[in-house]
């Protein structure tokens, strides 16, 4: 099987599924063109999450660390839930396949942009709206290389990007496929990157 | 639980006959066909038996057949080997935006060897217009490949048409019938075609045995260079087994065609009327009458594909999908991108490949199952409330 038991738990009996009407947070990341999109709801009281809800558009995967990371979130400080790391998400999951370690960015991402988006409506004086959410996707074209949303690619100075995923792109030297920078693997094949 | 495979395309079950004709060469008969000894003729005589059971099936003779290791394989032979062998004469070829990649990449590989390549568009219902792959022609053109049925989404491809207007040119004509061989009726000579390329898997014969026509006359620089196996063409032991097996059941296919194809295209249109009847916003994708007799495919809106994959999985039901997240590389499928469909929708592709086997109330397992498994992931699906909120208002 390409996933843990644990992750298929969580693919089949989601935990936290569904809106929340009264949300005092809401983070929403990725997009269906990159084959992934989440959205958490957060309710706060006490600078706790006292309710957590997602949705989320993807793979089992995507599915079962955006239940993983509303479980393990739940009841939290918001200090404690800003520190739940991807590769905590990963791990609690019994470990993902490599090429779906993307997946586990976006499920902490989701939440930790519906507390931000708490954070910046409870902060006095900021009226203003919280970034949009998700990306826009009328520029994307057909030439695509962005192994995260089939996205084009810009060439930077010394580097490449994907717009909208916000991310720096560097081609992988074992397979030649491009890859998010930051990460320590390959997205497409594995291989260490070189610092 | 009883498990329902639907995955022709991946892989089929070998026939219990195939794997009967296939077990003495795995067991004493162990020789090396190019043995002069007793050992080696035996051998050889049960591949050469193989080769004209094979040519049979596509109205071949048998010294057009070169055996190879995969479909993979004789599409890389004929692409590149094509090409290569008629390089004096011009470094131009065209194929189609939605062949298998093995055809893809051998024609990007020659690319970079300094070919010119030309990708012709589909429509949008995986259609390849004639009109304009003759648009594509230069005088440079030595090679036009184009698939004969679409794995991803059953579209049978007008090749003899396509041929037709090579011919007129001298340009040679590769066809990859890897989808198509043993479930439709297949003639080289009405098709037209220099090349064709089949695989034993797809009509329940062995992995690791496939197969390459090659018009008498036809000239391919072989990819292995070594003995004089297959004519020269592809050096190497024969896989024995996997070429008798591969025989066997291209024997087989040719008895049973006819009667295979009229049961499942009756199951496949069952299926395709199930799911568009009983499910809004599902679609067919390929072409509803120009189809594999096979195969049924859709894409299912607000959902993603992996996910129905493994949800039917968990039922008992093994499908294939064409979503990016299904796919190692996480790009979304070149097939259903070249067709135009949207991205996201794109990303709920599901394709069901029946079987011999594959009965009615097996049909009616899957429209079961599928409903409550489209429901329950759309009632997780950002997308589907945001659907349903701009439907509201």
């Amino acid at each position: 099987m390409i996933y843990s038991d644990k992750v298929m738990d969580h693919f089949a009996n989601p935990r936290n599924v569904g809106t929340l009407a009264d949300a005092d947070g809401v983070g929403q990341v990725g997009n269906p063109v990159c084959g992934d999109m989440m959205t958490f709801y957060i309710k706060v009281k006490d600078d706790k999450l006292a309710d957590i809800k997602f949705q989320t558009f993807g793979c089992g995967a995507a599915i079962a660390v955006s239940s993983m990371v509303s479980e393990m979130a739940m009841g939290k400080s918001l200090a404690e839930a800003m520190a739940i790391t991807n590769e905590k998400v990963a791990e609690e999951l019994g470990g993902l396949p490599k090429n779906k370690m993307h997946c586990s960015n976006l499920g902490a991402d989701a939440l930790h942009k519906a507390i931000e988006d708490y954070e910046s409506k409870s902060r006095p004086g900021a009226g203003e709206a919280a970034p949009a959410a998700g990306a826009d996707h009328a520029e994307h074209e057909e030439e695509c290389s962005c192994p995260y949303c089939d996205g084009p690619v810009i060439g930077l100075e010394d580097a490449c990007a994907c717009r909208h995923c916000e991310i720096e792109l560097v081609e992988c030297p074992a397979c030649g496929n491009y890859t998010n920078k930051a990460d320590a693997t390959c997205v497409s094949c594995g291989a260490k990157l070189p610092a | 639980m009883t498990r329902l495979y639907l995955d022709r395309n991946a892989a089929t079950p070998l026939l219990p006959e195939v794997l009967a004709a296939m077990l003495p060469f795995l067991k004493e008969s162990f020789g090396n066909p190019q043995s002069l000894h007793r050992e080696g003729q035996t051998v050889l005589e049960a591949t050469e038996e193989a080769r004209e059971s094979v040519a049979r099936l596509i109205g071949a003779a048998a010294d057009e057949i070169v055996f190879t290791a995969s479909g993979s394989e004789a599409n890389n032979l004929a692409v590149k080997g094509l090409a290569l062998a008629s390089r004096v004469k011009g470094t131009h070829l065209v194929v189609s935006a939605i062949e298998h990649p093995s055809v893809l990449n051998a024609a990007r590989a020659l690319e970079k060897l300094g070919f010119g390549v030309s990708i012709v568009p589909v429509d949008g219902r995986g259609f390849v217009d004639p009109a304009a792959v003759e648009k594509a022609l230069t005088p440079k053109t030595t090679l036009v490949s184009v698939m004969l049925a679409n794995s991803e989404v059953g579209t049978i491809e007008p090749v003899a048409e396509i041929a037709a207007l090579c011919k007129a040119r001298n340009i040679a004509v590769h066809t990859d019938a890897v989808a198509a061989a043993g479930s439709i009726p297949i003639d080289v000579a009405t098709l037209g075609v220099d090349a064709l390329s089949l695989a034993g898997a797809p009509f329940y014969g062995p992995k690791g045995a496939a197969a390459l026509f090659l018009k008498k006359g036809t000239r391919a620089l072989p990819l292995v260079d070594g003995g004089i196996q297959e004519g020269g063409r592809r050096a190497g032991t024969e896989n024995v087994a996997g070429i008798v097996g591969l025989g066997r059941a291209a024997g087989i296919a040719r008895e049973r065609l006819a009667e295979r194809a009229v049961r499942e295209a009756a199951l496949r249109d069952r299926l395709i009327d199930g799911v568009l009847g009983s499910f809004d916003h599902v679609v067919l994708t390929g072409s509803r009458d120009r189809r594999l007799p096979y195969h049924a495919s859709f894409c299912v809106e607000f959902v993603e594909g992996e996910s129905l994959l493994l949800s039917l999985d968990m039922k008992g039901i093994a499908v294939a999908s064409g979503s990016a997240c299904s796919s190692k590389s996480l790009k979304a499928s070149h097939v259903l991108l070249a067709m135009g469909l949207d991205h996201a929708l794109a990303q709920g592709s599901l394709v069901f490949s029946l079987l011999e086997g594959t009965s009615a109330g097996d049909i009616e397992a899957v429209l079961a199952a599928f409903g409550p498994i489209i429901d329950r992931l759309r009632r997780m699906s950002p997308t589907y409330t945001e659907f349903l909120k701009e439907k509201r208002t």
